[in-house]
């Protein structure tokens, strides 16, 4: 940790900005979430900086809230991935065998089938509800751990140190914990924030069709939904959350780049 | 030339084993749910006598091995069913819109294609100078918005500010060739830059790796032009993992499509898809979802198969 390049530092910025504002989003919001404050479609004024919505809600509080929401879920679901993923990817990898056959070709046939579609094919049938959304997210995105942990597990599996903790006794648990988790810990924490980002395309994509985050809640996915009849009109409301997303995204692969570069030469497998 | 075959046959055996069971996984899907399908699909307030037709006219008094084998049977002989909502056959609704999602999905692959390679190929002729820098720079944050967020945003520009095209894509038969492009001009606009970023970088990435090998320096030293270098000597190696990489892509398009469509209400797939989500039409479903994993696992095999096909050294490992 000598010194943090240009880049990254920008990128740890924005991020732990927008991770600010979605924390403390009630104190920051200068109105409450679904209160209707003005005319339809205001444009940016100095009491309302974004405008207002298609009903009347200051644009900029809904942004906020929407941050808080957006993040919340994107960073439960990333940690529901990546805990089912790398435990099942680790456990594959030390056990091998009937398990590592078991779990690997059923994480093929997941991931034949492209995530969003499966999604789609759930939310038919289960209620749409946060709790199940960051599950279903989650994981799906597993799969995707999955491989990239027992990829590297496999790796670490077979150094000397391994090797003479297995000769000193040491239980699989151990083994797993204690030896590979360390060692793999880089290249997951680069790929954590891939995964971050796929959440937060996922969760506006689904609150976007209408199948995630439910008004009157705050989305960012869904504040473009509320808003696109706008767009027609020529009304920019709709375009908040593209910078918005786009700013977030960027700003995580800085640093995801950054963390990569920094520690170790392995890449993570998309 | 048998052993190619071989190879193919059995890829081609693999993706239909797996296709196989991912028709077992989505049909499972239903059978997944606390209650059953007939009680989501009405609701607590659902009286039981409308809870009993509907398990009726689903099928579901009967034990989940016969119905999926029934599903499947279906499946074969092209039925696939009523939609609960209009209670019209799937199949017949499903044909035009198939055909339209095709239609957009290639028009946007055969722009995307050609520019992607046209573009990796520039990056790495003028590699870490301002050409590379612009494209990457371009790319990247091309795939940092949603799909549909970069539809709204040309929409914003294309559609309102400048006029030039439609905002909603609708389409009929009655449209000639030409108006059915213009029409969908904005559709394929988002979808090509929404896969190519993905082939561009990964075109010049492949084509990068092949750069280093020692004969492209032989080529250096005999005096060949930059260009040609590229394109005689780098190229016929690269090609392989391009191929692949662009039927990824086009696997991957079919997902952009669902979104981008329900965008510009396109008479398609994806938002008869979306439509029938948010109703809970379960056998509509059923049979667009597995279509779509029909379509991308296909993709996938016709990319494996190329890659042995190009790169001969494939065809012999194992």
């Amino acid at each position: 940790m000598k010194q943090i390049p240009l880049s990254a530092a920008i990128g740890l910025f924005i991020t732990g900005l927008y991770f600010f504002v979605a924390l403390f989003a009630p104190w920051l919001a200068p109105y409450g979430m679904a209160e209707v404050v003005g005319e339809v479609w205001e444009p940016m004024s100095s009491t309302h900086w974004f405008g207002t919505d298609n009903i009347g809600r200051d644009l900029l509080t809904r942004m906020i809230y929407g941050a808080r929401t957006t993040i919340f879920v994107a960073t439960v679901a990333t940690a529901v991935s990546f805990i089912t993923g790398s435990i099942l990817g680790f456990t594959a990898s030390v056990f091998g065998g009937l398990i590592d056959q078991a779990l690997s070709r059923f994480v093929d046939l997941i991931m034949s089938i492209p995530s969003l579609i499966f999604a789609l094919v759930v939310l038919s049938v289960v209620p749409v509800t946060l709790p199940v959304l960051i599950l279903l997210m989650g994981l799906l995105d597993a799969t995707r751990v999955y491989r990239l942990s027992r990829a590297v597990a496999t790796d670490i599996n077979v150094m000397d140190y391994v090797e003479a903790a297995k000769l000193r006794g040491e239980g699989k648990l151990w083994i797993i914990f204690r030896e590979l988790l360390p060692n793999a810990l880089s290249p997951l924490v680069a790929e954590m924030g891939l995964r971050f980002i796929f959440m937060v395309l996922m969760i506006s994509t689904l609150s976007f069709l209408g199948l995630g985050v439910q008004p009157p809640n705050a989305e960012w996915g869904l504040i473009v939904k509320e808003n696109k009849d706008g767009i027609i009109y020529g009304i920019g409301a709709a375009l908040w959350p593209a910078l918005a997303i786009a700013s977030l995204a960027i700003s995580i692969n800085l640093v995801a780049d950054w963390i990569l570069n920094r520690t170790t030469s392995i890449k993570g497998g998309r | 030339m048998s052993a190619i075959l071989k190879l193919v046959a059995q890829r081609i055996a693999l993706g239909l084993l797996l296709l196989f069971f991912v028709s077992i996984l989505i049909f499972l899907g239903t059978l997944a749910l606390p209650g059953d399908v007939a009680q989501t699909i009405l609701g607590q307030s659902a009286t039981p006598e409308s809870l009993a037709n509907l398990r009726a006219a689903m099928g579901l008094d009967q034990p989940p091995l016969t119905r999926y084998f029934q599903w499947l049977n279906g499946l074969f002989h092209g039925d696939l069913g009523n939609a609960l909502t209009n209670g019209r056959p799937i199949a017949e609704a499903l044909g035009s819109r198939l055909s339209n999602t095709l239609f957009l999905a290639f028009w946007a692959a055969i722009i995307a294609v050609p520019l992607a390679v046209l573009l990796g190929l520039i990056a790495v002729r003028f590699r870490d100078r301002w050409p590379d820098k612009l494209i990457s720079a371009f790319t990247l944050s091309s795939i940092s918005i949603p799909e549909f967020l970069l539809a709204y945003v040309l929409i914003y520009i294309f559609g309102v500010k400048l006029g030039w095209f439609p905002t909603i894509a609708t389409l009929n038969s009655s449209m000639s060739f030409g108006q059915k492009i213009y029409t969908i001009a904005i559709p394929i606009m988002v979808l090509v830059l929404v896969i190519l970023a993905h082939m561009m970088r990964m075109t010049r990435a492949a084509i990068l790796n092949v750069m280093q090998s020692a004969y492209i320096e032989t080529a250096e030293l005999k005096g060949i032009g930059r260009f040609k270098i590229i394109m005689r000597h780098a190229m016929p190696n690269a090609l392989s993992p391009i191929i692949n990489v662009i039927m990824l892509n086009l696997a991957y398009l079919i997902v952009g499509v669902v979104v981008v469509e329900v965008v510009f209400i396109y008479p398609g797939l994806g938002t008869y898809l979306v439509d029938h989500v948010a109703k809970r039409d379960l056998p509509v479903v059923q049979a667009v979802g597995i279509i779509f994993a029909a379509i991308y696992i296909g993709l996938n095999i016709l990319a494996d198969v190329l890659s042995i096909v190009t790169n001969p050294r494939l065809r012999h490992s194992k």
